[in-house]
């Protein structure tokens, strides 16, 4: 094996102009598709946010006896994705209104009763702020004899998470057509790494090496080909990242989001990705000339 | 017949081959018993090169059988085919030598290929490269060498592996005299040490200087193949 990998480290030493054209092409790819990935991951995590912060308004009948409360409150508990139930007494929310609104707040003071009525403030689980389960739910409660109407940013939810899905749709597709045009040039450019040292294989072929041998220091090649554009690559992403984070997380977002860098696990992903890129693209070319 | 068939370790047994509508050679039957010399003669064009690839599967028969050491190779498996060139160290006209690797490296790939190990690798490589009297050039590359050199080379390259027969395409079809002479000698060296040699030439010098049997072919055909025990044999042949 420790033959193979001095063959390969020579061959790709003694055509340095082929191979850091393949070198470049990968880390091109990598570069344009982790940076897409890079993108998706911190919008999910925006929208992760925002989802959060949905909640779920459940305004109550105006003449509902106050003793019924409780009783009615663990019972939206144990509805289907409801995470956390509170309750708004009217007084409060017009004290919520009052600080709101605290231009207008001449509005509130010439009210001469609370118009306001008693209120739930739902938190809904993760898994359900879709909006199909949020409609749902809204619709469950509203056939309780005690509530009035239920609230909450259906048409939001929805773009959002139909946007989001779009996103995720488009960086699969551009995944994968980035991954089979990185493997179509590999395969390019390892033929004519190949081309160029025919003689050379014919001659090992004539000396009785085998299929094996002869192939294996080029996909030992095609694989630190791939690992060497990912490196480059991620490398490039990791620069441009440093360089605009601090100006995008103060002028985006609030506190609580922090631009981030991709997963450890998912660099790893990246970067065996490039590796399959380099060995698939030797193995395409391979197959094809050991034929001849 | 019988003895013959089992000290041969080459049969041909009514071999055609055709490029096409031409056809390269008609009907050969012929034995090549171990520990032979033979001499391959004719006019160019006469197939003694075709015949030669034929025997390492550089290309196959179109029809008839072959058999090597054994194995017929019209049924080995293409898996097979590199243990069956390792049987045959070959010498060409034009060497083949790869121009970007060094002296040392051409010779250590046969045994490189065969899997042999690095320490056995490096004594046989620099032993034989001292028998063919190259060994201060072991790290030269083949295109800073002269033409007898390279040649020279190439013999090292086929014995190393310590082959069975070796099969050698007009080897001194380039060189000077002298030149000439030492790869001749080379292979008549490995024939002492019991080795078969066929030899594809038209030099007319080397045929009368060297012992052996002389196949002859015309026009694809079998002429004739004689057994020369004196070179004063061989002017009979003509």
């Amino acid at each position: 094996m420790k033959r193979y990998y001095r063959r390969a480290i020579q061959d790709l030493l003694s055509n340095r102009f082929l191979n850091s054209i393949t070198v470049v092409t990968i880390s091109l790819s990598i570069l344009i598709l982790s940076a897409f990935a890079l993108f998706l991951a911190n919008v999910g995590d925006l929208v992760n946010i925002w989802r959060q912060g949905v909640r779920m308004m459940v305004y109550l009948q105006p003449d509902l006896q106050r003793d019924r409360i409780p009783g009615l409150r663990a019972e939206i508990q144990n509805m289907y994705g409801v995470a956390e139930v509170s309750f708004i007494p009217k007084e409060a929310a017009l004290e919520r209104l009052r600080n709101q609104m605290q231009r207008q707040s001449s509005i509130i003071v010439g009210l001469d009763h609370n118009p306001l009525p008693d209120a739930f403030e739902l938190r809904m689980i993760p898994t359900t702020q879709t909006g199909g389960k949020m409609e749902t739910l809204a619709k469950e409660l509203e056939q309780l004899p005690e509530v009035e109407e239920v609230e909450y940013g259906q048409q939001w939810i929805g773009r959002l998470t139909s946007v989001f899905n779009l996103f995720r749709l488009a960086g699969s597709a551009l995944g994968a057509l980035f991954f089979m045009a990185a493997v179509f040039i590999v395969a390019n450019t390892i033929r004519l790494l190949i081309y160029a040292r025919r003689e050379e294989v014919e001659i090992m072929r004539l000396v009785g090496a085998t299929d094996g041998f002869i192939k294996a220091p080029f996909y030992i090649e095609g694989m630190i080909l791939g690992a060497l554009g990912g490196v480059i690559g991620l490398g490039s992403l990791f620069l441009m990242y440093l360089a605009v984070s601090s100006n995008v997380e103060a002028s985006l977002t609030g506190d609580s989001f922090t631009l981030r860098f991709l997963p450890p696990e998912m660099v790893g992903a990246i970067l065996l990705g490039s590796i399959i890129v380099g060995w698939f693209g030797c193995y395409l070319s391979l197959k094809q000339f050991m034929k001849t | 017949m019988e003895a013959d068939a089992k000290s041969a370790i080459i049969r041909i047994f009514h071999v055609f081959k055709s490029y096409g509508t031409k056809k390269a050679l008609v009907d050969i039957t012929l034995d090549i018993l171990k520990n032979e010399f033979v001499l391959v003669t004719g006019p160019s064009g006469a197939g003694k090169t075709t015949l030669l690839k034929l025997l390492y599967l550089g290309e196959p028969a179109s029809e008839g059988q072959i058999l090597v050491d054994g194995i017929n190779l019209s049924r080995i498996p293409r898996k097979r085919v590199p243990i069956l060139r390792r049987k045959f160290g070959i010498i060409f006209q034009d060497y083949k030598l790869i121009p970007q690797k060094s002296v040392y490296e051409n010779v250590a790939l046969v045994l490189e290929a065969a899997g042999k190990r690095k320490r056995l690798i490096q004594k046989k490589v620099r032993s034989v490269l001292r028998t063919v009297n190259m060994e201060d050039k072991i790290d030269a590359l083949p295109p800073s060498l002269s033409g007898g050199e390279q040649q020279r080379v190439a013999v090292a390259r086929a014995v190393v592996g310590d082959p069975k027969i070796i099969l050698a395409d007009e080897p001194t079809g380039s060189l000077d005299e002298d030149s000439a002479k030492d790869i001749i000698n080379l292979l008549k060296g490995f024939h002492t040490r019991g080795g078969t040699v066929i030899v594809a030439t038209h030099d007319k010098d080397l045929i009368r200087k060297t012992r052996g049997r002389l196949v002859r072919l015309g026009m694809g055909q079998l002429m004739d193949s004689t057994e020369r025990l004196s070179p004063a044999a061989e002017e009979q042949a003509g």
